[in-house]
């Protein structure tokens, strides 16, 4: 920042003028450093501090109740007992299955929502206001009432039956449809045999990697709940597109689907980008919404590491094991966030 | 005053309607439609059901309209929710006072005051945005322990305080970037001092930021769990979302009373988004974009 040029001053302030210009401002940028200090310092102890000393108590014996910190041998063998688990290892297969699934209905169905809109139908702004709704409730609300619409008793099953939609399966000699929903413990498209046929080291995977029936409706429910702030984003993104562009678009004879599919969406490459790391972050912490909607599931279906650690903090007290799972997470966060971080930085 | 992000609109481009009456016109109002019974559909389930008599309420009838409005499961719902619906409130309000406050002249100090490294001190600082809570917990309740503030409300706005200072603080620090520094510049040149600057042109100029940080802190504060359930033990002390969940698990309650609790959980965000939701969209974005 260029220094100010002390320019003769007509103030009435007296004693302003009294302290010369320059050491007033030098004090002045002092000033500025020592007044941030309390909040970031507190800050910074909140975040990089703790962050240590959860990495030393991953590296630690504390595994009980009893607190010890003294480093474990091999050090590194609370992170070799992690990745031994079965259930961390679906615990992170699970993560990545909802996060994929996720931001395809959550960024996808954002993208829709804000192109339908962007066609400024009647009642554009209640539509608008309707669709980031949920946004506004918490992840526990939302699972505690999703809950309920995925109990294979009532709900979503229930409507199949009411709609009539069973009752056509039926006339076309189909059975009626009942899924199990978040009851439902079965793995489907596994890929273990052929994983294993490429690269045979993967055969020390217990997990069965595929698709979890479980898993399904949590990310309905995550994407209920958070595709309304994908819309917004693109809406204020499409807001920036001159008009301009779009009438050179219609004047070369482009149709609707055209002007989105080659211009507009592209355009918002940038939105994409920012929308999918946000909401990718999002899925790799989801922890509320899975502990009031569905818990650990049947065979573990629909744990995620966010329960994980919980369960090993809080009810085994196996702390060192709790500590190194938090610490995967917030590594899978970093792979995410760090890059994203670094390039904002850029245009400060 | 110069237009910054906050006080602009939600930029909107020059209305391009489809012509009423045409084809693709209706398609779009009707897939618009569709989406919004899908939206809806859970609220109708919360309410609807909340308002059911358990006596003769059951499963197969979830889809149903309530037969009259006797209250259903609200009146137990409001008794068994209304302590921690309290604790929530008394969290919630000064947590997100105090860390709009910091945010404030942190935001302030990082736009206008800016010193060798406060950049990087600034992006560090965002960092704590992002970071799952769960890599905090043992020395964060160590730390609340060792002040003796663990298991009690002040441990708990505390924590929010402290965690919300990196969103609170981008927010502020966007909304101040744009004021124009020849504004700040001529202050200086007059006599005033950095205080001066705050106090007299930053403060005025700042209510509509006050105003998105303070519905969006709000929110989020409200919305916690995880601090919730791992910061206070005791029941009667505990946030309402961790209620609401304690509620939910317990099978002698009735679901119908669950979904009535769900709706007490949810009222004061969903009020202040549906009277404020403007507000509420430019926090979501300024906090997720640069400004």
């Amino acid at each position: 920042m260029a220094t100010a040029t002390p320019l003769p001053t007509t103030s009435a302030d007296v004693r302003a003028r009294a302290v010369p210009q320059r050491r007033r401002f030098y004090l002045e940028r002092i000033l500025s450093p020592l007044l941030l200090s309390p909040s970031m310092i507190a800050l910074f102890v909140f975040v990089y501090g703790f962050i240590g000393f959860t990495v030393w108590v991953s590296l630690s014996n504390w595994g009980t109740n009893k607190r010890d910190l003294s480093p474990r041998q091999p050090l590194m063998e609370s992170y070799g007992d992690l990745f031994g688990q079965t259930r961390f290892q679906i615990d992170l297969r699970n993560t990545f299955i909802f996060t994929v699934i996720f931001l395809v209905l959550s960024v996808g169905g954002g993208l829709l929502l804000a192109i339908l809109l962007d066609r400024h139908v009647f009642g554009s702004g209640l539509f608008r206001s309707v669709f980031l709704f949920p946004y506004a409730l918490s992840f526990i609300t939302t699972g505690v009432v999703w809950r309920w619409i995925f109990n294979p008793e009532t709900g979503v099953n229930l409507l199949f039956e009411q709609l009539g939609i069973n009752w056509l399966l039926e006339r076309i000699g189909a059975g009626p449809l009942h899924p199990g929903w978040i009851t439902d413990p079965d793995v489907v498209f596994q890929v273990n045999g052929a994983l294993e046929r490429v690269l045979p080291f993967t055969s020390a995977i217990d997990a069965k990697l595929g698709i979890p029936i479980a898993l399904l409706p949590v990310t309905i429910a995550a994407a209920w709940q958070l595709s309304g702030f994908a819309m917004a984003m693109y809406l204020a993104g499409m807001g920036t597109i001159s008009q301009e562009v779009r009438e050179a678009a219609s004047l070369d004879g482009a149709t609707a689907w055209q002007l989105y599919r080659t211009i507009i969406i592209p355009l918002l490459r940038p939105i994409t980008i920012s929308t999918m790391i946000i909401l990718g972050h999002v899925s790799l912490k989801i922890f509320d919404l899975i502990f009031a909607m569905s818990g650990k599931g049947p065979g573990f279906a629909t744990d995620v590491p966010g329960i994980f650690v919980f369960d090993k903090m809080f009810g085994a007290q196996q702390y060192n094991l709790g500590a190194a799972a938090s610490i995967v997470m917030l590594l899978l966060v970093s792979a995410v966030i760090v890059p994203y971080l670094a390039r904002q930085m850029k245009e400060l | 005053m110069a237009t910054t992000t906050l006080d602009r609109p939600l930029p909107v481009s020059a209305p391009r309607r489809k012509r009423r009456g045409s084809f693709g016109h209706y398609v779009v109002v009707a897939l618009l439609v569709m989406a919004m019974l899908f939206y809806l559909a859970p609220v109708y389930v919360m309410l609807a059901n909340g308002l059911k008599d358990k006596s003769y309420m059951t499963l197969a009838d979830m889809w149903k309209l309530p037969r009259d409005l006797s209250g259903g499961g609200f009146a137990f719902a409001w008794n068994a929710l209304k302590p921690n619906l309290w604790n929530s409130v008394s969290m919630a309000v000064p947590a997100t006072l105090f860390s709009s406050l910091f945010g404030a002249v942190n935001g302030y100090l990082f736009s206008k005051w800016k010193f060798r490294g406060s950049d990087i001190v600034f992006t560090l600082a965002l960092f704590g945005m992002f970071i799952p809570y769960q890599a905090i917990l043992i020395p964060m309740i160590e730390t609340l322990q060792r002040f003796n503030l663990y298991g009690t409300r002040g441990g708990l706005i505390l924590v929010h305080v402290i965690y919300g200072l990196p969103i609170t603080t981008l927010i502020f620090r966007n909304y101040f970037a744009n004021v124009p520094s020849e504004l700040v510049e001529a202050a200086r040149i007059d006599g005033a001092s950095l205080f001066g600057i705050f106090w007299r042109i930053m403060l005025p100029l700042s209510l509509p930021a006050f105003v998105v940080v303070g519905i969006f802190q709000f929110t989020n504060i409200w919305n916690d769990f995880l601090f919730g359930v791992t910061v206070v033990f005791s029941p009667s002390e505990q946030p309402i979302t961790v209620a609401l969940n304690n509620l939910s698990g317990t099978s002698s309650v009735d679901w119908t009373v669950v979904m009535a609790g769900a709706v007490v959980a949810a009222l004061p965000t969903a009020l202040i988004y549906v009277l404020l939701g403007r507000f509420f969209i430019r926090g979501l974005l300024a906090g997720s974009m640069k400004g």
